[in-house]
């Protein structure tokens, strides 16, 4: 039942989530790619561009459309998937908000503890590995095409990679901007 | 105009017209919430900034959820989410619906090859700027290299990752505080 397994899946997502979107995509693409294969990696890619560049929190762009393509993948119509988006956007929040207003309290008396401290000094971390645990996965022959059959994609793929980052990163272009850019070198170069 | 609907309004608008989502919106909200409406004072809304910070789920959610229960209680707190989420996911939704019958195009097909590289490098791009905010230094600096290569190389669950690391810190911030 893919509904009920949406649900139980984004519910933990939603828990272990610390450090937002970017470390949630890590999350998502270990349950939703590589552990339940609802979807490829190309579409998870896609999805992640879309959710970026739209409008509200990545982490919720994500979990709807991940929702909605999951459900179409598995040959339900598309009423049924426009309803699981809904609820599996829904499913990240429930648990994380029990979870605030029981501890608030007790988080705001002890934000400048130690152990609050020392928990948070080890996440952060970790968080970051998240991360490049989540680029890592996504540099794959789906994405870059491979070296030796798809030599021309895999060139033209590492050259878009490589300027995309240093546009952002030393130009600081805008991350939707340079999406846009990439998208139109695609259709000329191809 | 009724005080939910205020509440829902002020988040939607907040979540529906911030890129980038997250740390984005801190500043629109304080000047929504705390200079406009005078839901919260500056003390209050810094505290829950803490605690949105340090507690699981998405940090605008969180947010707005936490304002909105310290105004209104659990039922505010429900209608602040829902602000931020409900915009987020319309706006999802009428995408995938049209995407669904272009995704076959040839030209939807090559704009996406350009993009996917792309996507790779905006992953990457903040890693550089949250290593400075998580103070990576020599010392820890093998933490994140650890945890990335068990997770991509030999499929270690990033959750498992999580749990390891909250436990470990736990323990040993209980150790320190002992020692003193």
């Amino acid at each position: 039942m893919i509904f009920l397994q949406l649900f139980i899946t984004f519910s933990k997502i939603g828990i272990f989530n610390f450090g937002g979107g970017y470390a949630m995509i890590s999350l998502i693409q270990d349950e939703v790619v590589n552990k339940h294969h609802w979807l490829t990696t190309t579409e998870f890619t896609d999805i992640i561009a879309i959710s970026q560049s739209t409008p509200g929190p990545i982490g919720i762009n994500a979990a709807t459309y991940t929702g909605y393509t999951a459900v179409i993948n598995a040959g339900y119509p598309e009423w049924a998937a426009v309803l699981s988006a809904i609820m599996t956007s829904l499913s990240i929040l429930w648990l994380p908000f029990i979870l605030m207003i029981s501890i608030s309290k007790i988080l705001i008396r002890h934000k400048d503890s130690i152990v609050v401290h020392s928990i948070f000094g080890l996440l952060r971390p970790t968080v970051l590995g998240l991360i490049l645990a989540a680029a890592i996965m996504l540099m794959s022959v789906e994405n870059f095409g491979s070296p030796t059959k798809s030599t021309f994609v895999f060139i033209v793929s590492c050259t878009i990679f490589l300027l995309s980052f240093i546009g952002t990163r030393i130009y600081k272009i805008h991350p939707i901007i340079m999406i846009l850019l990439c998208g139109l070198a695609g259709l000329i170069i191809y | 105009m009724g005080i939910y609907t205020d509440l829902f309004m002020t988040f939607s608008k907040i979540g529906s017209f911030t890129l980038g989502g997250g740390y984005a919106m801190v500043p629109v909200m304080e000047k929504e919430i705390v200079d406009k409406k005078q839901w919260l004072t500056q003390e209050e809304f810094v505290d829950i900034l803490v605690v949105a910070q340090s507690t699981p789920g998405l940090f605008a959610i969180d947010m707005a959820s936490h304002i909105g229960f310290k105004y209104k209680g659990v039922l505010g707190g429900i209608v602040g989410a829902l602000g931020v989420a409900v915009p987020s996911i319309i706006i999802i939704l009428l995408i995938a619906l049209i995407f669904q019958s272009f995704k076959d195009n040839i030209y939807v097909e090559k704009f996406f090859m350009g993009i996917r590289p792309c996507v790779v490098a905006l992953i990457l791009s903040p890693c550089f700027r949250m290593a400075k905010t998580a103070k990576i230094n020599i010392y820890n600096c093998w933490i994140p290299l650890v945890c990335a290569a068990l997770i991509s190389l030999f499929g270690v669950s990033p959750i498992w990752c999580i749990i390891i690391a909250g436990v470990a810190g736990y323990i040993y911030g209980h150790y320190l505080v002992q020692k003193q």
